[in-house]
């Protein structure tokens, strides 16, 4: 009985185990179909999905190409900049959270080098953003010495890592400024055009050259690829591409000889632009007062923007090529000229100055009281004769006069690269009559013939126009940037691109001007007498120009013109010199514009003496003469 | 105890110790081995070569493992009979205590401290159901097994503690217990047509059994019908997981080189997910030699149950080796994305000591059948032998 009960579970059992067994096999069956699908069928998905998991791609910020000057001295480079980074994930001690840990190790840091509250703050903001292992930026521009302090102490400072970065530097800093720019951060309205840009620090040209030739000296990023976890962190590089460096620029400014310009019109608010007439380089442009481009790299505080947009001498603004004045008296050339090629007038043409000109029933006075007596054109520029200039530009007329001066490149903006270079006006009678919707007057083409009124220029445009002059009357193109030469090297200084274009003007009717320039500084009565340069061989010609700012009233005029310190700075009248050297082969030209400075000849005339004698002193050819200091000679009077 | 014996090999009542040893499953032994050995290896290679990780630990687990597996083997499986519903009891108050402490500690508590050593009654429980229910079926015959009356009493000893590691909460093992208990019913030749009922049952109150689940239940079980619900949440091991497996392939990207793993994108790769390990290290041709291994496992353990001579031994090695289907089955099914994620480790392989010490010690109860393998055991102490 026992025995066939024993039988029955045992043969029920066998049978269930087999039951049980196909069951099983059939659920493994399942599971080794499901494999057989995830690790055969769709393999290839997989395998890419898990290399994208692991494998992500990091920009490496290519360096900055350098700006350079034309003797291939950097005007914006690069150097290291010593950071302090903190990674949070570093600084843990059991017990303490992230926050608490590295407050302790701030404060132990603050112990180290200065800390301010804020900037405290502000990283432990941070640390609640960032996955922990990512380093937060504590301070830049760290000073050697603080820099060697934190590395002296970095066993004692948890998540402290010292680390050498790349900043943009400007020798130069304020002197050049307005020309190099400055880099800034990428901001957000900025067109992302390259990935680049969207690196964490990533500096862009703001302004200047470095704005306009950003994408030269940008070059391009190179490519890391890095596996990565789950968690971001980078495991290893698997390979690398290293990116193109950013090409360099050069500049045909001369460097030594911007800081000269600058150094000697100091505190004034002023500009002066130095150009090679033959080939238009620009050797020097300055604009006073300047401010310091490193300080836009990190960000201005409130304050120093705020001194900057306020102050009345407009740091800020590149005056060279965007500031537009009355070239008063300078412009005085292209009236002569305008009278000669349009065979008005010959230059034998005499006018009695009395001191002043009577036209309907208004009176032109020259800046001359008791007038000049008789002058010829060569007579009336050496002296600067208001009177005859507004005679023979009576004779020949506004449109004339503004046909010249367009020809020498006035009321058109020079292109230099820096996209703030402005076109000054040239007024015409059709000019008026659209923009002001009134005819021209006869008065003001006198107040045009001694270039006031509507007329104003830039000291670059100034600049040219002297080039021009002095060159024998050939077109230059000013040029700041040296193009590649001829192997496609980039900025290779070249001196002569023998221009062999048709002159604008006659050589004749040139030679008239010529006269009337050299005689302005070189004879005694010349306004610019005082500012003559006396080493044989470097003599220059020049042309002051002093332009009013404020209407003269009769009552002032009666009373006698007032003590030029007893005008308030913003009315007092500008000065203006051009000049142009050695008188015997002209090479070099200058425009000096000092704002409020009083007389062109007084003021700006030796600055533009010294800048050529200096420039004639640094020219290439001459090296090796004697060294010409400055024996400067006696006192000036305009 | 006064036993009929007839065949020579039974002329003795008692086995000497060295004839037990020498009839020890040796095999048996020597495959589980190397299993434990295949996941230290992987271990290895997850600790990017470091023994100090996990393998030295898991080592000492083995080792640990090994001797009570031995020891288990060794004693009298009539003494497994006698102590089963002890062991039963045992595990059954082990279980409210941590039910008691976890009410107190508020939260969930798997764990109970003894002392030198810290385990998990959980786990006592798997052995000493299918230990109770082999008793049980052992005492009654065929026809008392097939009788409803009589199954109230099993349905209680698989639902009780059930119910008690649900509450934990477990999930895992809660449908460990249920699916070996069911097993068990099956073997011992319950009637199928109560399954049938069971499951309709089953099926119609799964809808109310929902609101019982707690909320990360509920989310695995809703990235496990839609994985890309939440790839980054929820669904995010089930998908590593399976970009693991597949980039895989067939012959794997080598000892060591596993990128998913070794970048921790796998979660808890060192224990549940380590199959995925495995499979993406060695591809498809390691996880089926692994699951091969675990075929000759099973297929060892239902010889072992099919050869005994006395009823309970062959429900005790069939109970067990059925508990060690469902550990296979449950973990590869969830690292593959066939089921939701429960907290079923891949026996033998995963880290952890708490499982590998249970399964050997099944496996030693299993071998200790076989080599009690002739003992015929009376339906009811003092009772006739068949």
């Amino acid at each position: 009985m026992e025995r066939q009960r024993e039988q029955g579970r045992y043969k029920t059992f066998v049978r269930r185990t087999v039951l049980v067994g196909g069951a099983q096999t059939a659920l493994l069956s399942i599971l080794v179909g499901r494999l057989y699908y995830l690790q055969v069928v769709r393999s290839e998905q997989y395998r890419m999905l898990a290399d994208e998991n692991r494998i992500s791609l990091r920009l490496l910020a290519p360096p900055r190409g350098f700006i350079l000057d034309r003797n291939g001295d950097t005007l914006a480079g690069n150097s290291q900049n010593y950071r302090i980074l903190l990674v949070p994930e570093q600084t843990k001690t059991p017990g303490m959270t992230t926050k608490q840990s590295v407050d302790r190790t701030l404060q132990d840091l603050a112990k180290v080098i200065p800390l301010a509250d804020y900037e405290r703050q502000r990283i432990l903001r941070e640390v609640g953003r960032k996955r922990e292992f990512l380093p937060i930026t504590v301070a830049e521009n760290v000073t050697w010495e603080d820099f060697s302090r934190i590395n002296v102490n970095a066993p004692d400072l948890p998540g402290i890592v010292p680390d050498v970065g790349e900043t943009r530097n400007y020798p130069l800093g304020p002197t050049l400024a307005h020309v190099v720019g400055y880099v800034a951060a990428v901001a957000d309205g900025d067109v992302i055009d390259d990935p680049v840009l969207e690196l964490p620090g990533f500096k862009i040209g703001r302004a200047g050259i470095e704005r306009s030739s950003d994408l030269m000296l940008r070059g391009k990023a190179g490519t890391s690829h890095v596996e990565v976890n789950a968690h971001g962190r980078v495991i290893r590089e698997l390979d690398r591409l290293e990116g193109r460096q950013g090409q360099d620029v050069f500049l045909t400014i001369d460097g030594p000889l911007q800081q000269f310009v600058t150094d000697r019109l100091g505190a004034e608010a002023a500009s002066a632009v130095v150009m090679d007439v033959v080939t238009g380089d620009i050797l020097a442009m300055a604009s006073t007062p300047s401010f310091d481009p490193i300080n836009f790299t990190y960000g201005l505080s409130k304050d120093q923007w705020d001194a900057l947009v306020t102050n009345q001498r407009k740091p800020l603004i590149n005056k060279a090529v965007s500031g537009q004045y009355p070239p008063g008296s300078t412009f005085k050339p292209m009236v002569a000229l305008a009278a000669l090629e349009s065979n008005v007038v010959g230059s034998d043409h005499k006018v009695f100055c009395p001191g002043q000109m009577e036209l309907g029933d208004r009176i032109f006075h020259c800046w001359k009281k008791g007038g000049h007596g008789n002058l010829d054109m060569a007579g009336a520029l050496e002296q600067s004769c208001d009177v005859y200039f507004y005679d023979i530009a009576r004779r020949i007329g506004i449109d004339r006069i503004a046909e010249m001066a367009k020809r020498f490149g006035l009321g058109t903006a020079p292109n230099l690269g820096l996209g703030t270079e402005r076109p000054g006006l040239i007024p015409t009678r059709e000019w008026k009559q659209s923009k002001l919707g009134q005819s021209w007057q006869a008065g003001e083409t006198l107040i045009a013939g001694i270039g006031q009124g509507f007329i104003t220029a830039t000291p670059l445009q100034l600049a040219r126009m002297c080039a021009q002059l002095a060159n024998g009357g050939k077109q230059v193109t000013p040029r700041l940037v040296l193009p590649p030469d001829d192997d496609g090297r980039v900025g290779t200084p070249t001196l002569d691109t023998a221009d062999q274009a048709k002159p604008l003007v006659l050589p004749q009717n040139l030679a008239v001007v010529h006269e009337g320039m050299f005689r302005v500084v070189n004879s005694s009565r010349g306004t610019a007498y005082a500012a003559r340069i006396v080493q044989k061989g470097l003599e220059m010609a020049g042309k002051s120009g002093t332009s009013q700012v404020k209407g003269i009233t009769l009552a002032e005029r009666e009373e006698g013109l007032p003590n030029i310190n007893n005008v308030p700075w913003e009315e007092r009248e500008h000065a203006v010199f051009i000049a142009f050297a050695p008188v015997g082969n002209p090479r070099y030209a200058i425009a000096v514009l000092v704002e409020h400075g009083g007389g062109g000849s007084s003021v700006s005339g030796p600055i533009a003496r010294d800048v050529l004698r200096e420039v004639q002193r640094r020219d290439p050819a001459r090296k090796g003469r004697k060294q010409l200091a400055g024996d400067n000679p006696p006192g000036a009077r305009g | 105890m006064s036993l009929e014996l007839s065949s020579s090999r039974l002329s003795k009542v008692e086995l000497s110790f060295g004839q037990k040893v020498a009839s020890l499953n040796w095999g048996l032994i020597i495959l589980i081995c190397g299993t434990v050995g295949f996941g230290i290896a992987v271990l290895y290679s997850l600790a990017e070569g470091s023994t100090s990780t996990w393998v030295q630990q898991q080592s000492i687990r083995f080792a640990i493992g090994f001797t009570l597996m031995i020891a288990i083997a060794l004693i009298d499986v009539r003494f497994w009979l006698r102590v089963a519903y002890i062991a039963y009891g045992f595990a059954i108050v082990a279980l409210l205590a941590v039910e008691a402490a976890g009410i107190i500690g508020k939260g969930a508590q798997r764990w109970v401290d003894i002392g030198i050593i810290t385990f998990q009654p959980s786990e006592l429980m798997k052995i000493a159901l299918v230990m109770a229910l082999a008793r049980f079926f052992h005492e009654h015959t065929l026809e008392e097994a097939q009788k409803v009356r009589t199954l109230a009493v099993p349905a209680l000893l698989i639902l009780v503690p059930a119910a008690l590691v649900l509450q934990q909460p477990d999930l895992g093992t809660a449908a460990m217990l249920l699916l070996v208990g069911g097993a068990i019913l099956l073997l011992v030749g319950v009637k199928l047509r109560w399954f049938a009922l069971l499951i309709a049952l089953g099926a119609g109150a799964l809808p109310f059994g929902w609101n019982f689940l707690h909320d990360y239940q509920k989310d695995r079980i809703l990235t496990f019908m839609d994985p890309e619900r939440d790839p980054l949440g929820a669904g995010y091991h089930i998908l590593q997981s399976k970009i693991a497996l597949g980039s895989g392939g067939v012959f794997g990207r080598g000892y060591m080189e596993g990128t998913q793993s070794h970048l921790n994108f796998l979660p808890e790769m060192q224990t549940d997910f380590i199959f995925t390990t495995l499979a993406e290290e060695f591809g498809l041709v390691g996880a089926l030699v692994l699951i091969g291994l675990y075929v000759l496992l099973i297929a060892y353990g239902a010889a072992i149950a099919l050869r005994s001579r006395n009823h309970f031994g062959r429900i005790l090695a069939a109970g067990i080796t059925s508990m060690f289907f469902c550990y296979v089955f449950i973990n590869i099914a969830m690292v593959t994305g066939v089921l939701p994620v429960v907290g079923v480790p891949l026996p033998l392989i995963s880290y952890g000591g708490t499982a590998l010490v249970t399964l050997m010690c099944g496996f030693g109860l299993v071998i200790s059948v076989y080599v009690h393998r002739d003992i015929r055991i009376p339906r009811r102490p003092g009772g006739p032998v068949a």
